[in-house]
Order: C-alpha cells, then structure tokens, then sequence
C-alpha cells in the first residue's frame, strides 16, 4: 500500500509560549542541571545574558505545542499504535530567556517509506520541521522531528 | 575555556532516573504520553514497564555535550540522536562521547546513551563551540 504523502509541505498554525524563570528552574531540576545561569538571575546577567537563560534542551517546552496538531491530523494519517520517535535534531540560535516569547510554526517535511528488513512491511517516516523565533524575530532554534511508523 | 582535540573521550555522564523522574520530566516538559507513567497502561500496549521520555535522554546527551564545552549553554549549537532502544527507570544512563573533529572554533562530539548493554542513543553528533 502506498503511503499518503498530501501533507508535504503543510503548515500548522503558530503557537506562542512565554519562558518564565519558574518553569526553567522545574525542568533544569529534572535534568540535573545546576548552573546557576539557569537559577539565578545576577548569575545569567553576569554571564551576558538578559535573564535566567533556559537550558537548549528546554526548547521541546515551547516547540512541542506547535507540533502538537501536526501529529494527530487525519491528512498526515499516522498509525500511533506502531509509531515511534525515530530521531530528532535541534540547531540553537538566539538563546531564550526567562520573559521572552516565543513563536514555533510547524511544518511537515518528508513522508516517505522505507523497505522494510528480511520481508517485513515498509517502514513510513514522517520528518517535521518546527522553527522558533523570538519576540524580536530572531531565530532561536529549528527542531527536525522523526516518527517512523512500522508496517505502512 | 574547554580544550578538546580529535579523539578526546569527553567526561562520562552516569545517571540514574528514580521511579517518579518520568512523572516530574512529564510535568516540566508537558508531555504526558501514559507509556511513561502508568505502568498499566504501557503493559497493555506491550511494554515491559513505563518508559523513559526519548527527549528526557536527549536532555541528558544536551548536558554531557554542553558540559564537555566548558558549560556555558550557548556553547551547544546543534544536536541531533537517534532514539533506538528504550530507556528504563530506575536504570543507570552512561552518556559517553569521542571527540570526532574540531576546527574553526568548534568541536563535533559524537556521544552515545546507553543502559549496561542497551544503547538508548545512538548516533548523536553534538556540535559545540569553544
């Protein structure tokens, strides 16, 4: 069976997320980050940064809604009972402080499938792009989102 | 300044996630997926227990890689993984890397995730600036 590829090139409406110093404390806990760029406001300006700067990884906080949408819709068509996250990349740009707001859009890529290994059904891949801008228009990360569904 | 040279083994990560880290990475993240807290629920899709977020792992790589660079955040420019195996709670994480090049100030550090045998991450190259 062919995969349906109509959602190549689909975009999904922009989500906003503000960065709040609370939340990247909660996060930076869970990942035992202790930096005080990320706890303490004096230490992020000393460091050069406009506030409690939030760790790169934090981006999956703000960028993740955006593609929340892009997931579960019927002309994407993914199988979620076989569906795993395959891969993931993210490019960090402008960092993103506590008080910033930030814009992800989404974007379906790629929908292709893959010969499946020793007979077994083909694979179905499905890259999303989401790209992250702050309140002054800049940059601050572009995520690239694997799923691979098994047995398209 | 960190000084890292082609080759270069980076510092080892090891952690060990409790019971309830998937339930607080859920909470910081907002990504309440069931197969990472409700053991019930991940044995009926045929899981052997909950899982561990993917990107809780990655968060994990994001550090060892950041903290190879001297630990400033900024330094981590790019990072990307392969999710290949699934992560246990209450399981040590080794996050190791190697050095693969530097140059114009930045270095490529390919850095894998593992539990004992099971490589969780594999092929994660981090491009860090020095």
């Amino acid at each position: 069976m062919a995969i349906k590829t109509d959602a190549i090139g689909k975009e999904w409406p922009t989500t906003t997320y503000e960065v709040g110093k609370e939340k990247i404390r909660e996060y930076a806990a869970v990942v035992g980050l202790d930096n005080p760029v990320h706890l303490d406001r004096e230490a992020a300006k000393a460091a050069g940064y406009r506030d409690v700067v939030a760790p790169p990884m934090f981006c999956v906080v703000y960028s993740a809604p955006a593609l929340a949408p892009a997931m579960f819709d019927p002309e994407v068509g993914m199988n979620f009972a076989t569906m795993v996250h395959g891969g993931q990349q993210f490019e960090w740009g402008e960092p993103a402080c506590s008080g910033d707001e930030i814009s992800t859009t989404a974007k379906c890529l790629k929908i292709f499938e893959k010969e499946g290994k020793d007979g077994k059904p083909n694979n179905g891949f499905y890259v999303f792009e989401t790209v992250s801008v702050n309140q002054d228009g800049a940059e601050v990360v572009r995520g690239t989102w694997t799923n691979i569904v098994r047995g398209v | 300044m960190a000084e890292l040279n082609a080759g270069d083994q980076i510092a080892e990560l090891r952690v060990t996630p409790d019971k309830y880290t998937p339930h607080r990475y859920a909470g910081a993240s907002g990504d309440f997926n069931p197969i990472h807290i409700d053991p019930e629920f991940a044995k009926a899709v045929g899981l052997p227990n909950t899982i561990l977020h993917g990107l809780y792992m990655m968060g994990l790589v994001a550090r060892a890689a950041t903290e190879a660079a001297g630990g400033d955040p900024r330094s981590l420019k790019r990072l990307s993984v392969e999710f290949r195996g699934m992560g246990a709670p209450e399981t040590e994480i080794a996050v190791t890397g190697t050095v693969k090049s530097v140059g114009d100030g930045t270095a490529t550090i390919d850095v894998v995730a593992a539990q004992g045998e099971s490589e969780t991450i594999k092929n994660a190259e981090a491009e860090v600036e020095l």
